[in-house]
């Protein structure tokens, strides 16, 4: 397995670590870290999209040739598409701690096994 | 000119959804202005909606961006986009209508108001959307919006229900992600349009699809089928509908699985992946494949949601399963419609297409009549066991009368609008030579027909209980919504011609002729 492709299996390693604590664990606050979990890797996939080896950074300064730039810099448009993933993930993260504070007023306890009033 | 109105779509509700809140700090006298603005609003969606209809299909590229550049984000409203757009603002319309008493007895209706509008906001954007990100970013919106409307009584079983659904919810939109940048990293395109023909130039040379598109593949098919509630996704429908308020049971039940999952499935799946494409000289396996994948997941969600709704007590759950059950079919007409269209039978894949989109337009008006009614119900008597009610017949005659020919023409009684759809979805099927699924769908439509006649035993017919003596009809305005509603589910067979060449063609084109949505896009 080539070195270049260890990031890329990694990321996909973080997910799979996430989706375990989602399903496996029996703490609320557990399985809101395993969907903060499964963010990150999808996340760092969407860099790892855009990497290019010995790249510079996507920021052209005045005696940059356009052409140089656009063939040595880091794309940055993945960039773009991870700060609004990021942001979606700090609302939606607020949102479950929220309800996970009221759940815990309501039932006495953060174990899901005991949140199960609903069934059928 | 029209395709200037596009932006509107996602802001003017938007926009009056960030100024209400505003109002949550005056007292509740002022809760009329509130009332007043979203009413308004959802009725200048509506009205915009039908002016599209008569429009041409349209593109608006924000800022002046052109077809020529990759970064351009476009709004698209194409065949399909216009029955989706007309689904989900009638319904939201007159979920607002209905919503006016009957949030009266929740805690803040200023608020509901805004997180309503915001859902409805992201709804528009997800079918307008003409950009891969821009459509997970709508979806986002708007399903963030519902994880809170769900919750919005906050008492205990309705948090977690939404609890639920938002650790399901937001674990699919982390897959879909994963396919958007796969997809990204495949083609160096976010459009659309684009996308479609860089796969489509790759699998005309090599000859299949390529693994990486076939996992970006998979991941869409995991997180738009948890947000469409198909079957081994389905964990979260049947806690999240019953605890919502009414209205918003009838906008998740009606429009958003429908939005935010069968319609995302299908745009990625038949525009973008060509997957109704035969391409000569010989078909893709990896194609027949999605549509088998497509197929089964809608057998699967018919059988098994039938299965589990016949035995449910609680009105609203047995309400949400059938949901699942019905968008099964859906789901099992567009499979049968993908495979057909590849293996060279155009007649009968747009057969079945066509059922699939009326049974999707069949099933928001009567799911969301069926959702409405039940909340009249429990507006009226408290409750939703169906062991605590009956006789409610002649004590509430327009909610009972709504309520029945919700439940027949869910069930496919002649000439309610049910009835057609599921005959041009068992058609399709039995003749595209699928005999033992055709057989399937029929007995789920007894079964289907089985759990409403309990409905409506237990609810319209039998004694009516001692402590409900004083039961008075619903208000006018919670009855008006249900009476459009029922009028649309028992007239539409004098308008189906019309209907199925003006409205429902040209979505069946677009699905058919999957990749010359880029043609028209690129333009």
């Amino acid at each position: 397995m080539p070195r270049e492709m260890m990031p890329y299996l990694l990321a996909m390693v973080l997910l799979v670590v996430g989706v375990y604590a989602i399903v496996v664990k029996k703490n609320i606050i557990k399985i809101i870290i395993g969907v903060i979990c499964t963010e990150y890797a999808v996340n760092l996939f969407l860099i790892l999209v855009g990497y290019r080896q010995r790249g510079i950074p996507p920021i052209q300064t005045a005696d940059m040739d356009p052409t140089q730039f656009a063939q040595g810099a880091v794309d940055p448009l993945p960039q773009a598409l991870i700060v609004t993933s990021i942001v979606i993930g700090l609302g939606l993260v607020a949102l479950m701690v929220a309800i996970a504070v009221r759940l815990y007023e309501k039932y006495g306890t953060f174990d899901i096994s005991e949140i199960r009033r609903l069934k059928g | 000119m029209v395709t200037g109105l596009l932006p509107l779509f996602v802001a003017l509700p938007l926009g009056i959804g960030f100024i209400l809140p505003l109002l949550e700090k005056a007292k509740r006298d002022w809760n009329w202005l509130g009332d007043l603005l979203a009413t308004l609003g959802t009725l200048a969606l509506l009205i915009l909606s039908l002016l599209l209809l008569v429009a041409g299909e349209g593109v608006y590229w924000i800022g002046k961006w052109s077809p020529q550049s990759i970064i351009g984000i476009a709004l698209v409203a194409d065949g399909l986009t216009k029955i989706l757009l007309i689904i989900i603002n009638l319904v939201s319309f007159l979920a607002i209508l209905f919503s006016v008493e009957y949030m009266k007895r929740y805690t803040s209706k200023p608020l509901y108001y805004s997180l309503f509008l915001i859902m409805v906001a992201g709804m528009n954007g997800v079918v307008l959307s003409g950009d891969l990100f821009n459509l997970y970013v709508f979806l986002e919106v708007s399903a963030i919006a519902s994880y809170a409307l769900v919750a919005f009584g906050c008492e205990s079983e309705e948090l977690e229900a939404s609890f639920k659904y938002l650790i399901l919810g937001s674990l699919a939109s982390t897959f879909i992600l994963f396919g958007v940048a796969i997809l990204y990293n495949l083609t160096g395109t976010l459009n659309m349009a684009q996308v479609g023909e860089a796969l489509a130039a790759q699998v005309a040379r090599t000859g299949h699809l390529s693994r990486a598109a076939l996992l970006a593949t998979a991941f869409f098919l995991m997180g738009f089928g948890l947000k469409a509630a198909m079957m081994p996704f389905h964990a979260w429908l049947p806690d999240a509908h019953p605890s919502a308020p009414a209205p918003v049971s009838a906008m998740l039940s009606g429009v958003v699985i429908k939005a935010l999952g069968i319609y995302a499935l299908c745009r990625v799946l038949f525009s973008v992946l060509g997957v109704s494409m035969s391409l000569q000289p010989e078909p893709v396996p990896e194609m027949g494949y999605v549509a088998h994948v497509l197929m089964a997941l809608g057998v699967v969600s018919m059988v098994v949601g039938a299965l589990l709704m016949i035995g449910q007590w609680d009105l609203k759950r047995l309400l949400a399963y059938s949901s699942i059950s019905q968008l099964g079919y859906v789901v099992l007409a567009l499979g049968v419609g993908a495979e057909m269209a590849q293996k060279g039978a155009p007649d009968i894949a747009s057969l079945a297409i066509f059922g699939g989109l009326f049974h999707l337009f069949n099933h928001a008006i009567f799911k969301s009549l069926l959702f409405l009614c039940s909340g009249a119900i429990e507006y009226g008597t408290g409750t939703r066991q169906l062991r605590e009610m009956g006789g409610l017949g002649e004590k509430m005659p327009v909610t009972g009368g709504c309520c029945r020919i919700a439940a027949l023409s869910i069930s496919g009684v002649p000439p309610f609008s049910g009835f057609w759809s599921k005959l041009f979805i068992i058609l399709a099927v039995m003749r595209a030579g699928h005999y033992l699924l055709g057989a399937t769908a029929v007995l789920v439509a007894f079964m289907t027909l089985l759990a409403y006649i309990k409905v409506q035993r237990y609810v319209l017919h039998g004694k009516l209980p001692a402590r409900l003596r004083n039961l008075k009809e619903v208000p006018v305005l919670m009855c008006l919504p249900m009476i459009a509603l029922a009028v649309f589910c028992s007239l539409i067979w004098l308008v189906l011609p019309a209907l199925q060449s003006g409205f429902f063609r040209p979505g069946v084109e677009v699905m058919m002729r999957g990749l010359q949505y880029a043609q028209m896009v690129l333009r």
